[in-house]
């Protein structure tokens, strides 16, 4: 009997194939929409890390207080030992010193003379030494270098493109930086332009400067000191309980003193209103995803139940030779769980595939708007989560099986004679 | 000796419930039907021919009085035991053929035979059998799809007869067929009664098949208004 049946759904294409189609393409979008929705997100988390604030991210409570001043005379003192310590106490992170800093950046014509000269925005961060990988890798500064190469040697810096175009420079071509230290006296260095970037984000590549941490160290007499060390878990993948859970580590020492040189760390999430910005997004992801699975759930809970409602004459007949009710009604459902499994696995399979493809190579819009070389991520990349994996079976395999469930209830409530007649008319 | 009496309807009336009200399909009929019979329900359309084959065959219940088949009260049996009398004792042969279009031939007339848990051996036997009978052993593994109207009925009657039922309830098969396949089942359908023994009680207001019938009621509105015998030989007379 269950061969026989097993046979007639083989054959049956529009009771087969025609479901399976529908249940897969409603599962393939709702991991998709799922997918996609929660790489947004990460995008943000991501470039805003990248740039800013770190996984984690530890400087003065003093500097903290006054973040937007940029208050170097407020920097981190013995660096060096601090990364050592955290590199010690938390082995599966990246640490890595950060300075930022403003200036004036000047260009001397042959005889000497100011030829051209613009405030710039400076970031050091590690061009040179052994953690240089991690943190051109996550600034993406290779792939943004639009002009020149990058930075081989102590005082090789690199500047915005449109920067260097408005100072009328080149790679090669001298600067000279103009400041102050972090003690407060003038200071002035030259460099050499190695290359120019784009950043794609419109007050970076007005002026922005990037330079070696060491080298800006030497110029701001910033000897072992940094603006704010900031770190990173692996793959890129901000984990908030685990962020919590460090900065509460690290900070304890700390909770009772009231020296305002003290260190202190701060989750990404309690940074330039980051956690607000998470919460309401999650909050908003979470609540497009519902709508769509319950948008997908009826769709395939209607057409669990066309598909039942259209064998009611068939119910009819195996009724009328005898077959009984509960048989009936168990290999309908067994029928659509069949369906709604087979749809939901080729649906995640498809989805998770074409996620996965998108993880990897993206979706590259920055040829459409012909910027290549953005340093901010212009790529729509989706990530698979173990969400992926079974969000898609809710709408796949329970709406089906429960539209199914419902229209099935038909053959109970209907009397015998009554399902010919909808079957004949 | 008169041959068992496998159908006895006393007193029994059906009703609808039809807008706050009720319509009465059957009114008061008492029928009895013996084994062998080859025997008509005749009269109008809306008279309550189905109504009172759907009774019979326990796919619908009476609002009052009793029919008993085969010995089991139809107003008193649970699902599964008026599943259980299709499934042993009746046949069912519908105006629209109702068979299964994805299965073959031979798969809807082994339908019956799988629910009864035939084994296999025997089961294959009845199959070729059924088919047999109703002339159609070389279109074992068409679909009915690809089969004639004619030919569907057949398969439809080979379905109903593989299981040899004492009873087989057929409402209509005629009035989807043509004159010449009409005759076709109408005959096959004699030869079973004749060779098999197998009662026959059709639903219908077809002459081709009121010239075959044995005995002939006739209802009108719900209600007995004749039961006669017939001549029941118009398939000699067909055949010359
Ligand atoms: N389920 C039902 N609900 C309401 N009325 C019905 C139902 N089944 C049949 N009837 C009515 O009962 C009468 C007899 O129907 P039926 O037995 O199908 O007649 P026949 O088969 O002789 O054409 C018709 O008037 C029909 O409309
Ligand atoms: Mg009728």
């Amino acid at each position: 009997m269950i061969r026989f049946l097993v046979k007639g759904l083989l054959r049956d294409r529009s009771r087969l194939l025609f479901p399976i189609i529908i249940v897969t393409i409603g599962v393939l979008l709702t991991v998709f929409l799922h997918a996609w929705i929660g790489s947004l997100m990460s995008d943000i988390i991501r470039s805003s890390a990248a740039f800013s604030t770190g996984h984690v991210r530890i400087l003065t409570k003093a500097y903290a207080e006054n973040e937007d001043q940029i208050p170097n005379d407020l920097a981190l003192l013995d660096v060096s030992e601090q990364l050592q310590r955290l590199q010690r106490a938390f082995p599966e992170m990246n640490w890595a010193c950060r300075i930022r800093f403003g200036g004036l950046l000047d260009i001397a014509d042959e005889s000497g003379e100011t030829q051209a000269q613009g405030p710039t925005f400076g970031m050091a961060v590690d061009l040179l030494a052994d953690n240089r990988a991690a943190e051109m890798g996550r600034l993406n500064i290779a792939t943004a270098v639009v002009r020149g190469h990058l930075p081989t040697r102590s005082g090789e810096i690199l500047i915005s493109d449109e920067f260097a175009s408005r100072l009328g420079i080149e790679p090669g071509d001298q600067a000279t930086f103009l400041g102050s230290t972090m003690h407060g006296s003038m200071t002035m260095g030259n460099f050499t332009i190695a290359g120019t970037l784009r950043f794609g984000v419109p007050p970076m590549d007005k002026a922005a400067l990037i330079m070696d941490v060491a080298d800006a160290q030497m110029l701001l007499d910033m000897h072992d000191a940094a603006g704010e060390i900031l770190g990173y878990f692996p793959h890129a993948i901000y984990d908030h309980s685990r962020a919590a859970a460090i900065a509460a580590a690290f900070n304890e020492p700390y909770s009772h003193s009231q020296d305002e040189f003290d260190p202190v760390m701060l989750t990404l999430k309690q940074q330039n209103g980051l956690g607000d910005y998470i919460d309401m997004a999650e909050g908003f992801a979470g609540i497009l995803v519902t709508v769509f699975i319950i948008a997908m759930s009826i769709v395939l809970w209607n057409a669990g139940l066309l598909g039942g409602l259209r064998r009611y004459g068939e119910i009819g007949v195996r009724l009328a030779i005898g077959e009984y009710k509960g048989h009936i009604y168990r290999s309908m459902i067994a029928e659509s769980m069949v369906i709604g499994l087979v749809g939901s696995i080729i649906g995640t399979a498809v989805g998770s595939a074409l996620v996965y493809y998108i993880q990897v190579h993206g979706i590259d819009f920055s040829s459409m708007f012909e910027n290549s070389g953005l340093m901010m991520n212009m790529q729509v990349r989706t990530r698979v989560t173990a969400q992926t994996f079974y969000l898609g079976f809710i709408p796949g395999l329970f709406a089906t099986v429960l539209g199914t469930m419902l229209a099935g209830i038909g053959i109970y409530r209907r009397k015998t004679a009554q399902l010919f007649k909808e079957f004949e008319g | 000796m008169n041959p068992r009496e496998i159908v006895k309807i006393q007193n029994m009336s059906k009703q609808f419930p039809m807008a706050g009200a009720f319509f009465t399909a059957l009114a008061d009929i008492d029928l009895s039907f013996r084994a062998g019979e080859f025997t008509g329900i005749v009269g109008p359309s809306g008279s309550g021919k189905t109504t009172l084959l759907n009774i019979i065959g326990s796919l619908d219940v009476p609002s009052r009085g009793s029919a008993i088949v085969l010995e089991h009260s139809i107003s008193d049996l649970s699902h599964k035991r008026a599943a259980q009398l299709r499934n042993r004792h009746l046949g069912f042969i519908f105006q629209t053929y109702n068979l299964f279009p994805v299965y073959t031939v031979y798969e809807n007339v082994e339908f019956p035979l799988l629910l009864l848990k035939m084994p296999a051996a025997a089961r294959k036997q009845a199959v070729q059998e059924a088919i047999a009978w109703v002339g159609l052993s070389d279109k074992t593994d068409s679909k009915p799809p690809q089969l004639s109207g004619g030919e569907c009925q057949r398969v439809a009657i080979a379905r109903a007869m593989v299981k040899r039922p004492e009873l087989v309830l057929a409402d209509e098969p005629t009035a989807n067929l043509d004159a010449k396949n009409s005759h076709n089942i109408l005959q096959t359908m004699e030869a079973l009664n004749r060779e098999i023994g197998t009662t026959f009680i059709f639903a219908t207001h077809d002459d081709k098949v009121i010239n075959y019938l044995r005995r002939k009621i006739t209802l009108n509105d719900g209600r007995v208004v004749k039961d006669e015998i017939a001549s029941g030989t118009a398939g000699k007379k067909a055949k010359s």
